[in-house]
């Protein structure tokens, strides 16, 4: 094709972008209106100022700060607690080879297909029992293991390749089991444990069925649960669902800008998941 | 020399236990099981599954499932490759790299939502009498409270959602396709569509599986969207099985029922993950 055609294909591919993009762009446009502004002029036209008491309204009704603390605690614990245990795991499978490593790995992945529904009420039982229930140490707990049970089989992967010599090397000079881990394996495996942590935190922080489940408080709450369930709630107009949605999408979009090109290099790893 | 790298894997198995292996089992045992989640639980033997055959809502909660796994799987899958194509051989050639890197950025834009936020998002779109889409189109539809629409709708939501997913991991892919494949296909005079089908296709078939797989899943375990758009309704027309099971734990104190339901979901998960595995170690 050539001429006019490849500008119609093109026209075509970015008419597409604009209607994947579009729900970002009217969210932000009307997260700025005021209520008034909006039922006159409607949801297409642009803000005539900067009008942030939307935003700021729905902030303190909900705390969004402490939200935001409360989802940072969770996911940042994890993914630094998930990448430790799955590094500690693929030490002993990838390096150490330990007998029954084939099913101790098989193991693991079927944990990680398991849907959490079918562990969700014995969870919620035991952490009622053990008075963890409502407590985001619960959710730190479930979810270093269910992110360390994908995070095992990879890194065991990975670990298996590493090379022995350098390992050899070590222990002639005298270092044990535990100084190879930390003063040789952790620093040269480096790049991928930091892809890894930060798939963790962000497939933590974008969790919802257990936080749900676990975090009723809303103290306790993270940012996902506490807009999901505030969404068609009678006090929230127009504006402040739009205000809701967009403190929403701003930290996944920052997240992804900040981690952008770890992620590229990382999606088609996570896409093992 | 092998001994003591044991010792390594303990922390995780003790954790393993207590927050899978022992939930897993407890979750299969309670669901032979009649219990409201307080006093004893009282043996009924298969009673909960032989109610599940009979039950209008499961069937049909899975009924659903099926149509969220062509809204999220399937259809991501097919649209991902053209678009894909599109990008990696067409626009990356005559626009340039960073013109197919741009669109494929504005593609992937809806994956880095977490899906409850998304929920959040058309949930506002959608609203019957505020929502930006009835406003500016000037329509007065209830898109999710309408029991004719509501599926449809949380479809079209989906595909928005996952539609990204697959363009990346294709793209990806397609940067292992020789051009010299394409060259000769040109020289042959194949159409765009046919060295799409002949040459695209086989060459990321690994690719291919993986999301298919991967969607399947996610469309199978389906909750956030449904909890927050539209809670399983109006009626029953967006059940689906994560949800269904959720009810039964928590706002009907069925217990037993609602793990024999979520038994019943983990073993097709199961299931299906075996059966693509197996297909895929054939095909190598």
């Amino acid at each position: 094709m050539r001429g006019p055609g490849r500008w119609a294909v093109l026209a075509a591919l970015v008419m597409l972008a604009v209607v994947m993009v579009f729900p970002f762009l009217i969210v932000a446009l009307n997260a700025v209106k005021s209520p008034e502004e909006y039922s006159s002029e409607g949801p297409l036209s642009l803000p005539d100022g900067l009008y942030l008491q939307g935003i700021a309204d729905f902030w303190n009704r909900v705390d969004f700060g402490e939200k935001l603390v409360n989802s940072l605690l969770i996911s940042g614990s994890v993914a630094v607690l998930a990448v430790v245990l799955s590094v500690l795991n693929a030490y002993a499978l990838g390096i150490g080879r330990v007998r029954g490593r084939l099913s101790i790995l098989v193991l693991f992945l079927v944990a990680n297909t398991l849907p959490q529904e079918a562990l969700a009420y014995p969870l919620y039982y035991l952490a009622k029992e053990l008075g963890l229930y409502d407590t985001r140490l619960s959710m730190i707990i479930i979810f270093t293991v269910i992110q360390a049970a994908f995070g095992t089989y990879l890194l065991s992967a990975v670990l298996g390749q590493f090379p022995r010599e350098i390992l050899e090397a070590a222990e002639i000079d005298g270092a044990g089991r535990f100084r190879a881990l930390t003063r040789i394996v952790v620093p040269i495996s480096r790049p991928t444990l930091s892809v890894l942590m930060i798939f963790f935190f962000i497939w933590t922080w974008n969790e919802f069925f257990l936080p749900l489940i676990f975090l009723i408080s809303n103290d306790n709450q993270t940012v996902p649960v506490a807009l999901g369930v505030l969404q068609g709630e009678r006090y929230m107009d127009a504006t402040m669902s739009s205000a809701s949605a967009l403190l929403g999408i701003v930290p996944a979009v920052v997240f992804f800008l900040i981690f952008q090109r770890t992620l590229t290099r990382g999606i088609t790893v996570g896409a093992v998941k | 020399m092998r001994k003591g790298y044991w010792l390594y894997l303990v922390p995780s198995l003790l954790l393993f236990l207590g927050v899978i292996v022992v939930p897993f089992l407890m979750n299969l045992g309670v669901s032979f099981t009649r219990w409201s989640g307080v006093g004893t639980p009282r043996w009924v033997g298969l009673d909960n599954y032989v109610r599940l055959l009979d039950d209008e809502r499961f069937w049909l909660s899975f009924q659903n499932n099926v149509a969220l796994i062509v809204a999220m799987a399937i259809v991501p899958t097919a649209i991902g490759l053209v678009l894909a194509a599109a990008l990696f051989d067409y626009i990356g050639k005559r626009f340039g790299t960073r013109t197919a890197a741009a669109l494929r950025a504005m593609y992937y834009l809806p994956q880095v939502l977490p899906v409850a936020v998304a929920g959040v998002v058309w949930g506002w779109m959608l609203h019957p009498s505020y929502g930006a889409v009835n406003q500016a189109f000037g329509l007065e539809l209830d898109w999710l409270g309408d029991p004719d629409l509501a599926l449809a709708t949380v479809m079209a939501v989906m595909v928005w959602f996952q539609l990204g997913y697959p363009v990346v991991i294709f793209m990806a892919g397609l940067q292992r396709v020789d051009p010299a494949y394409y060259e000769a296909a040109e020289l042959d005079g194949a159409s765009w569509w046919r060295k799409v089908w002949h040459i695209t296709v086989p060459q990321i078939r690994p690719e291919i599986f993986v999301v298919l797989l991967t969607c399947t899943i996610a469309a199978l375990k389906v909750f956030g969207p449904i909890f927050v758009l539209t809670r399983g309704g109006p009626g029953n027309a967006t059940m689906v099985p994560s949800y269904f099971s959720y009810l039964n734990f928590f706002q009907k104190s069925n217990v037993g029922y609602g793990s024999a339901i979520a038994t019943v979901l983990a073993l097709i998960i199961v299931v299906v993950t075996f059966l693509f595995l197996r297909v895929q170690e054939r095909e190598r």
